[in-house]
C-alpha cells in the first residue's frame, strides 16, 4: 500500500474463534493496522463480509491514517447476542437485521450521534440519532439461466410459484432459501414478506413441497446457484450476488415486480464503545460515501443509493425503520411465526 | 418671569410604565398558559395513542389449541414510532406471570379488576416512560386468566415537541411584548399630547394676549381649561381696571393742572421778586412735567388699547416723518436745534397711523428734549432688503452706561437724565408700537461719543 497504513491480513478462516472473554461466535477477522506510532483502535463488528466492506474501510483511513481497524464478522443474532447479553467493547455495530439494530437502540444500548453527516440522510434513512443506513439493498430471487432455459424468467412470485409447481421434478431438491432459524436477515426478509403479501405463504407451502434446501446465508446460496446444484433461491440478497463478477452469465438476479422488499444496512455506535469520536468518524464516512449528492472519491462497494425508491420504482418496499420492527423479535410472535413457517416449509 | 415650577414625576412615563408592566404580566400568562396547554395536548395525545397500541395488543389476545395467545399486531408498535426518539418497551403477564416482553419493565399496581387503561411515569432504563397498562379476562375451560399488557413509551419526543413549543411561544410571547411595548409608548405619548399642545399655545402667547383658550381639549382637561379661562379673565378684569384707572387718574389730573399753569404763568408775570419768580418758574416746571407724565400716561393707555386691535393701513412714512419733524420745529427753534431730514422717496408700510405718528414723535422729542443749544438733531430713512430704517441721531449726551434695554421697561428712566423732565414711558411707547408691528427698535451711543442713534425699523409693504 502506497499509503501509511500496513494492512496486516490477520484472516483467519476458523468457522469458531474461540477467543477468552466472550462467547459469542466470530466467524471472520481481520486487522487494518496503521503505522501511526500511537494508533487509536476502532473495533468493528459486523454481519458484512470482509471483502465486501474492505474498501469502505480503506478510505476510511486513507482520511484517517492514525486509525487501526480491528473487524470482527459474525452472524447477526451473534451481534445481538454479543452486544445486549455480554457487552462486548465494539465501537461500531454494522447489520443488515435492521430490526435487531433497531431493538438495541431502542433498549438503550447505542449511543446517539448528531453532525453534518447524518443531516443528509432522509428521515427513513435513520432512526433518530441511533441507527444509520448507508445501503440500500433489495432480497431477490436468484435463478440458474440453464435451468430456467426452458421455462422463460420468473417476473413475479407468482411466475415463480407457477413454473415451480408445474415443473416438480425438475426442481426437487433444487430450491433454497433462508434458513429463518439460523439467520437474522432471513428472518426479517421472511417476516416483511409475510407483512406485504399473502404470496409469501403460498410460495413457503410450494418450496416446501419441492424439498427446499436452508442456508445460512446468501453467499452460500449463490455459490450453489451458480455451481448448479440449486436451480432457484429465494429472498438473496441483491448486492452479493451482483458482487459476484464469476457468476455472472450462469445466474440471474430477478427483482420480483410485485414487490421487493429493500433491506438497509445499517451501524450504530454501542455504548459500550471505547472510542466513540473515531466511531462517529466512521458512522460519518460511512454515511458521506452512500449519500453525498457528489461524487465521492470513495470505492462505494454497494449498489448505489436511490434517495427517492418509491417515485422511481413502485414495486420497491424499503423496510422502515421503526418499533414496528420489535413486533416479530417478540418471543411468543417469533416462535409462531417459525412455527407456521416450519409447518410450510418442513411438511410435517 | 418664568418661575420655578415643581414637578413631580411625568404622567407620560408613569402610563408607559404601567401599561409595560401590564404588558409583561400578560406576556408571562399568555406563556405558561400556552406552554401548560402544550403540554397537556402532547401528554393526552401519547396516552391516547399508548392507549390504542395497549387494546389492539388486549384485542389480539385468545385461545388457540386450548392455549393462550397473543399475537402482537405489526401496527401496535409502529403507530408509536410517529414520535421523534421514542423507545417503546412493553410486556405480557398471564395470571401475574411473565410472559413475553421486557422481564424487568415495572408492573403497575392495578386494582383487580382494572379494565380501563392505567397510566403512570416512570423512570425505567434510565429513561422517563409513560407506561399504560390494563387487563383483560380470558377463560381456559373452566379456569379464569387475566391477560395484563403493560405498553411503555420514553417521552423524550414528548419533551422535545414541547421544548420546541416553548421556544416558539417564548419568541411569540417576546414578540408580542415588543408591540405592546411599541403600543403603549404611543398611548402615552398620544394622551399627553392635548396636555403638551396646551402649554404649547398658552406659552407661545404674547404678554398681551388675554384671550380665553377656545381649542378643543379633551374632557378630562376640561375643568384645567375652564379654571384658566376663568383665570386669565380675571387678569384681564383686573389689568383692565388698572389701565382705566390710571386713564381716569391722567384725564383727571390734566386739566385742572391747565388750569394752575394758566394762573401760575399769569402770577408770574405779575410778580417781580427774584425769588418769587424762581419759584414760580419752579412750579411751572412741575406742572409741565406732570401733565407731560399724564399725556403720555393717557398715550401709552391708547396705544396699548390700539396694539391690542391693531388696524392695518397703507401709510407713506416718509409723509408722516415730515410732517412730524414739521410739528417739532417751534419746539425745536427754542433751543436753536435744528432738525435735520433727509427728503426721500415715499417708503411706503402697513400700520396704524396714529400709533406711528406717536412712536416718531416720542423719539423727535426725546431727540429735541436730550439735544444741548445750538446742536443738530439727525433724521434718516433708509432701506435695507424689506425694511425701512428710520434713525434719529442727536449730539446729547447718549444712553447711560447701565444696560440700555431697560431703557423700554415702563417708569424707567436713564440714570443720567435726572435733570430733564421725563415720565419714562417715551420708550416703551415706541417699544409696543414697533413690536406691534412686526418691527425692531435698537439704539446706541453714537461711534464718535457725542449723542444718541435710536433707529426702528418696519417692513416695506
Amino acid at each position: 500500500m502506497r499509503f501509511n497504513i500496513f494492512s496486516a491480513l490477520l484472516t483467519l478462516l476458523s468457522v469458531s474463534l474461540a477467543t477468552p472473554g466472550h462467547s459469542f461466535d466470530i466467524e471472520h477477522q481481520q486487522n487494518f493496522v496503521s503505522r501511526a506510532s500511537k494508533p487509536e483502535v476502532l473495533r468493528i463488528l459486523s454481519t458484512a463480509d470482509i471483502d465486501l466492506f474492505t474498501p469502505m474501510i480503506l478510505s476510511f483511513q486513507r482520511q484517517n491514517p492514525e486509525v487501526t481497524v480491528n473487524y470482527d464478522v459474525v452472524s447477526s443474532t451473534e451481534l445481538m447476542r454479543a452486544l445486549q447479553d455480554e457487552q462486548a467493547p465494539y465501537d461500531i455495530a454494522v447489520s443488515s437485521a435492521m430490526d435487531l439494530q433497531i431493538k438495541l437502540a431502542n433498549d438503550g444500548l447505542a449511543l446517539a450521534h448528531n453532525s453534518l453527516a447524518t443531516a443528509l440522510l432522509p428521515d427513513w434513512g435513520k432512526w433518530h440519532d441511533y441507527v444509520f443506513a448507508f445501503t440500500q439493498e433489495p432480497a431477490t430471487i436468484v435463478i440458474s439461466r440453464e435451468a430456467f432455459a426452458n421455462f422463460g424468467i420468473p417476473k413475479t412470485r407468482q411466475d415463480l410459484i407457477s413454473i415451480l409447481r408445474d415443473h416438480p421434478d425438475v426442481f426437487r431438491g433444487r430450491v433454497g432459501t433462508y434458513d429463518l432459524r439460523n439467520s437474522g436477515l432471513g428472518y426479517l426478509f421472511a417476516t416483511q414478506d409475510a407483512r406485504t403479501s399473502e404470496v409469501f405463504w403460498r410460495l413457503a407451502e410450494v418450496l416446501g413441497n419441492l424439498d427446499v434446501q436452508l442456508y445460512c446465508c446468501s453467499g452460500a446460496m449463490i455459490d450453489d446457484v451458480s455451481r448448479g446444484k440449486i436451480a432457484m433461491a429465494y429472498n438473496v440478497l441483491g448486492s452479493y450476488a451482483m458482487a459476484r463478477e464469476d457468476a455472472k452469465d450462469k445466474i440471474q438476479i430477478i427483482a420480483p415486480r410485485d414487490f421487493t422488499t429493500v433491506m438497509m444496512r445499517t451501524a450504530l455506535i454501542p455504548t459500550t464503545s471505547q472510542n466513540p469520536k473515531v466511531a462517529a468518524k466512521f458512522v460519518d464516512h460511512l454515511i458521506v460515501s452512500a449519500w453525498s449528492a457528489e461524487e465521492t472519491s470513495v470505492a462505494y462497494p454497494f449498489p448505489a443509493i436511490n434517495r427517492n425508491p418509491a417515485a422511481s420504482d413502485t414495486s420497491l418496499r424499503p423496510i422502515r425503520m421503526g418499533p414496528g420492527l420489535l413486533v416479530y423479535l417478540d418471543g411468543l410472535k417469533k416462535r409462531r411465526f417459525l412455527t407456521e413457517w416450519q409447518n410450510a416449509i418442513l411438511q410435517r | 418671569m418664568s418661575g420655578f415650577v415643581k414637578s413631580k414625576s411625568s404622567i407620560r412615563r408613569r402610563l408607559t410604565i404601567q401599561l409595560l408592566c401590564g404588558a409583561t404580566i400578560l406576556t408571562i400568562c399568555l406563556v405558561l398558559i400556552v406552554r401548560s396547554f402544550a403540554q397537556q395536548l402532547a401528554e393526552q395525545s401519547q396516552d391516547n395513542i399508548l392507549a390504542a397500541s395497549l387494546t389492539s395488543i388486549l384485542d389480539s389476545a385468545s385461545i388457540q389449541e386450548g392455549q393462550i395467545a397473543v399475537d402482537i399486531p405489526y401496527s401496535a408498535f409502529s403507530m408509536l414510532s410517529n414520535l421523534a426518539d421514542d423507545r417503546v418497551f412493553y410486556r405480557i403477564d398471564l395470571n401475574d406471570e411473565f410472559l413475553t416482553g421486557y422481564a424487568d419493565l415495572p408492573r403497575h399496581s392495578l386494582s383487580a379488576n382494572s379494565n380501563e387503561p392505567f397510566f403512570v411515569t416512570g423512570p425505567y432504563r434510565g429513561f422517563d416512560i409513560r407506561s399504560v397498562a390494563a387487563t383483560r379476562k380470558l377463560a381456559l375451560g373452566e379456569q379464569p386468566i387475566d391477560v395484563l399488557v403493560i405498553i411503555a413509551q420514553s417521552r423524550n419526543g414528548m419533551q422535545e415537541t414541547l421544548s420546541e413549543i416553548s421556544h416558539k411561544v417564548i419568541l411569540f410571547g417576546s414578540g408580542f411584548f415588543v408591540l405592546s411595548a411599541i403600543i403603549a409608548l404611543f398611548a402615552a405619548q398620544s394622551t399627553v399630547e392635548p396636555l403638551t399642545r396646551l402649554a404649547a399655545s398658552v406659552a407661545r402667547r404674547g404678554p398681551q394676549d388675554l384671550r380665553p383658550v377656545i381649542a378643543r381639549v379633551p374632557e378630562e382637561m376640561a375643568p384645567l381649561v375652564q379654571s384658566l379661562n376663568q383665570f386669565i379673565e380675571r387678569l384681564g378684569t383686573s389689568l383692565k381696571r388698572s389701565e382705566d384707572f390710571i386713564t381716569e387718574a391722567a384725564h383727571r389730573v390734566r386739566t385742572p393742572l391747565a388750569t394752575v399753569r394758566a394762573q401760575a404763568e399769569i402770577t408770574l408775570r405779575r410778580v417781580d421778586k427774584d425769588e418769587n419768580r424762581q419759584a414760580l418758574r419752579e412750579i411751572i416746571r412741575a406742572i409741565d412735567d406732570s401733565s407731560r407724565a399724564a399725556r403720555q400716561l393717557l398715550d401709552h393707555a391708547m396705544v396699548t388699547l390700539r396694539t391690542d386691535h391693531l388696524e392695518r393701513h397703507q401709510i407713506d412714512l416718509t409723509g408722516l416723518v415730515r410732517e412730524s419733524v414739521a410739528r417739532v420745529q417751534a419746539v425745536a427753534n427754542l433751543k436753536d436745534i435744528t432738525v435735520i431730514f433727509e427728503n426721500t422717496a415715499p417708503s411706503p408700510i402697513q400700520g396704524d397711523v396714529i400709533l406711528i405718528q406717536n412712536a416718531v414723535q416720542n423719539l423727535l422729542d426725546n431727540a429735541i428734549k436730550y439735544s444741548p443749544p445750538d446742536s443738530q438733531v439727525e433724521v434718516q430713512l433708509g432701506r435695507k432688503g424689506p425694511w425701512v430704517i428710520l434713525t434719529f441721531q442727536d449730539q446729547g449726551r447718549g444712553l447711560p452706561d447701565s444696560d440700555a434695554t431697560l431703557l423700554t421697561e415702563r417708569f424707567v428712566r436713564g440714570d443720567n437724565v435726572a435733570d430733564t423732565v421725563g415720565s419714562g414711558l417715551g420708550l416703551t411707547i415706541v417699544e409696543e408700537v414697533v413690536r406691534a408691528h412686526g418691527g425692531t427698535l435698537s439704539f446706541e451711543n453714537n461711534p464718535d461719543g457725542v449723542g444718541a442713534c435710536v433707529s426702528i425699523s418696519f417692513l416695506l409693504s
